[in-house]
């Protein structure tokens, strides 16, 4: 129960030594400084397998499941935060055409992804809360063959990258007055439809090798097979979507941690102060203790619930639970080893820092804090008569 | 409740330099941080209006204006969204050891220019290997007939690269017991052997010339000593209490700013069209923010106080540096879940706070250092 088989220990070796081969600190650097894809190193990833890892084979996938798309997203990110963020989200929000599209749309596009031929984009957000689902004001109509799409959205990853091929793109396809989440769908936007335009919204805190854009749909047509899942079904496939992409946040969070312990212990057995290493006082000991008890805990929690997710038995508390548990702990971990650097931590030089703002980013990104308790707290408690 | 014994003359002070930094500092924040440093004309302009070393006494072209007056500006250019105009540091951290350890001459030669701003300073006690261990510094100061030789080199030096003095610890090779053998040396900018390295890459406090500084056969005469030889250490630990507490007065006013951000924004911000400030869950964070904040003020002027009665505050001193040091970095982590995703653009202002204030748990003495000293004066 508590060991991985040893097809999933291969998995995390071949992603191993694939990140000691081609990530690089100087290589993230400088991405970062221009705020640009590791395009390279995607298309290598994808030659060798490991993108679409949870996509059937039938779509060019590896037909594993989603905790093997964790433990490669925990040793990317391990190896390198940035890096290994970029290439995870390389497929942003696929899964929703994975779990509610039609075959045919399917077989166009999921075989592109898991090739690295395109990028994908997660379109959901409008206003600057991601769980502001009554306020959804882009609109899809139907008109004849087609829908009509047209709405501005917020915060859309991979937005405006040249090699994005299509945005995963919440609507309103029903008027909000009756109850404001039943009217909303989910489409697919092919990223060259006319009426499309992105606009960069400049640097963030961190996680700056994925691009982030806001999307404009001016009277943007899609065919009818663009719908995924059913007419006014956009929120329960958007749950069922966050089961898996907080995993997947916890995953990177999980990596992005342990990648910063690994950090913090090759500085403290290096560097002496007072005649001692770091790592030889009691005090930065028990800073180490409490990083790796808390990781351990965060990755127990978030192999669970990919197991889980895994078994068919999808559990959207656990998940929010390791996405709440994992975030927090790259953010601690985070911050005890820039502690533990002293003034190096600050410098850019050292990566550590980088780690730590990219943590903040996933703590943000796919509901914070606040939206996940109240997840666990809805399954938890019950109904309250 | 008021603990500090502000006179109608401080609050005027505070407005007068206020509308300044609106005007003067503020508007020019976003380039300086791309430029990663600040124009030297920005100082001779704070010094101009008279508000850098305000303590300073007239005879030196200063006020001769109480501590007040420091801790007022160190909270108002908390305000202007830059850290490379690092007024506290040049008026009440480096000009201090001047004016308490300088020579007549020294004292002449270097505070007019401190007051106008025409004297950028920088104090350099950090070295590649000695960080919080300052007493293993390396660079050495040799004796040679009037003239002392400085060689080695420093790290992390705020104003390392717009200053036009800097003061540089350093040991005589020759004595052997380690705190004996540091003195304290000024080296003016343009003395040959003293360059500069690299302009460091930092996570936040872009704004601020951060860099590193060689002495190579560096040659400054032996009257540019401060106090005695030998009395470098003493000095250091002197004056780091101060250091300390101007730390953290910029914590606390960063605290109440981020506060006063959050607030607004939890009023003004409406989600599944309630406002944000209505949720239960945001009112409780923004009162356990309100309360950190407090309890930290309210240390904070306590030390202030005792500081400026001459009391013997240093664990006091220690205790608000590093309380709120990591208060100030908790709040605004905690600052930036209230803004979810938008809460990771670097347009948003309080992301820049968010990295800005990651080394303050590390400079002037990080949290370690501080908790060691408080237990010191518990006899630990």
């Amino acid at each position: 129960m508590f060991e991985l088989t040893k097809p999933q220990k291969e998995i995390q070796k071949a992603a191993r030594d694939f990140a000691k081969g081609e990530f690089d600190k100087e290589i993230a650097y400088e991405l970062e400084m221009r705020q640009a894809f590791p395009k390279k190193i995607w298309k290598k990833a994808a030659d060798l397998g490991f993108l679409g890892i949870h996509y059937p084979e039938s779509f060019s996938g590896g037909g594993l499941g989603i905790l093997e798309n964790v433990l490669i997203t925990e040793t990317f990110c391990r190896s390198d935060s940035s890096i290994g963020s970029a290439l995870t989200l390389a497929t942003s929000a696929s899964e929703c055409l994975l779990r509610f599209g039609g075959e045919e749309i399917k077989n166009r596009y999921l075989p592109r992804l898991a090739e690295g031929d395109i990028l994908s984009g997660r379109a959901l957000t409008e206003t600057q809360r991601g769980e502001d689902f009554r306020n959804i004001q882009t609109t899809a109509e139907k008109r004849g063959p087609v829908w009509i799409i047209n709405g501005v959205k917020q915060y859309v990853d991979n937005g405006g990258d040249p090699d994005t091929g299509l945005y995963i793109v919440l609507c309103r396809t029903a008027s909000a007055d009756s109850s404001p989440e039943a009217g909303l769908s989910l489409f697919l936007v092919e990223a060259d439809r006319s009426g499309l335009t992105l606009e960069p919204v400049g640097k963030k805190l961190g996680n700056n090798l994925t691009a982030t854009a806001r999307l404009n749909l001016n009277e943007v047509e899609v065919p009818i097979e663009n719908l995924l899942g059913n007419e006014g079904a956009g929120l329960t496939c958007l749950e069922q979507y966050f089961d898996e992409s907080r995993i997947m946040a916890a995953a990177r969070a999980v990596g992005n941690a342990s990648g910063s312990l690994d950090r913090a212990l090759e500085y403290v057995k290096g560097r002496e102060q007072f005649g001692k290493k770091i790592a030889e006082f009691q005090v930065s000991q028990h800073k180490i203790a409490d990083m790796a008890t808390k990781i351990e805990l965060a990755r127990l929690i978030t192999y669970k619930a990919a197991w889980h997710f895994d078994q068919g038995k999808p559990d959207s508390s656990l998940s929010a639970m390791a996405k709440l548990t994992a975030a927090r702990t790259a953010m601690e971990v985070g911050a005890q080893t820039i502690q533990l650097f002293g003034g190096y931590g600050f410098m850019t030089e050292y990566d550590v820092e980088r780690y730590y703002r990219d943590a903040k980013v996933i703590e943000l990104q796919d509901g914070i804090k606040d939206v996940q308790k109240d997840i666990i707290a809805r399954s938890v408690i019950g109904k309250i008569r | 409740m008021e603990m500090l014994g502000y006179t109608h003359a401080h609050h005027e002070y505070r407005e007068r330099l206020r509308l300044f930094l609106e005007k003067e500092v503020t508007p020019n924040a976003n380039q300086w941080e791309k430029d990663h440093i600040v124009p030297k004309s920005a100082w001779r302009k704070m010094g101009a209006a008279g508000f850098l070393c305000t303590w300073a006494d007239k005879a030196y072209g200063g006020q001769g204006l109480d501590f007040l007056y420091s801790v007022i500006t160190a909270e108002e250019m908390m305000r202007t969204q830059q850290t490379g105009l690092v007024a506290m540091l040049h008026s009440d951290i480096v000009a201090p050891y001047i004016d308490s350890f300088g020579s007549e001459e020294i004292k002449k030669k270097y505070l007019p220019g401190c007051v106008s701003g025409d004297c950028i300073t920088a104090v350099a006690m950090t070295e590649p290997g000695a960080g919080s261990d300052v007493a293993s510094i390396e660079t050495t100061a040799v004796e040679d007939g009037d003239e002392i030789v400085i060689n080695g080199s420093k790290t992390f030096i705020s104003n390392g690269i717009n200053c036009d003095m800097v003061i540089i610890a350093a040991r005589d090779p020759a004595v052997e017991n380690k705190h004996a053998a540091v003195s304290l040396y000024i080296v003016d900018d343009g003395t040959p052997g003293f360059t500069r390295g690299r302009h460091l890459e930092k996570m936040g406090m872009h704004s601020q010339d951060t860099a590193e500084l060689f002495f190579s056969d560096c040659r400054i005469p032996k009257t540019n000593i401060l106090g005695k030889k030998g009395d470098g250490f003493m000095i250091l630990m002197q004056k780091l209490q101060q250091e300390r507490l101007m730390s953290a007065i910029g914590s606390v006013a960063g605290m109440e700013l981020t506060l006063e951000g959050c607030v607004a924004y939890a009023k003004e911000t409406e989600i599944n069209g309630k406002p944000l400030s209505k949720l239960q869950s945001i009112k409780f964070t923004l009162a356990e923010m309100a309360t950190d904040t407090r309890m930290n003020r309210a240390l904070l002027d306590a030390a202030i106080v005792g500081h400026m009665a001459g009391e013997n505050v240093i664990a006091e001193t220690m205790m608000a540096k590093y309380a709120s040091s990591e208060a100030g970095n908790l709040m605004a982590d905690r600052a930036l879940d209230l803004f979810g995703e938008y809460g990771m653009l670097e347009d948003n202002e309080l992301v820049r706070s968010f990295r800005d204030v990651r080394i303050t748990t590390i400079f002037a003495g990080t949290t370690e250092i501080m908790k060691t000293i408080i237990a010191q004066s518990m006899g630990l």
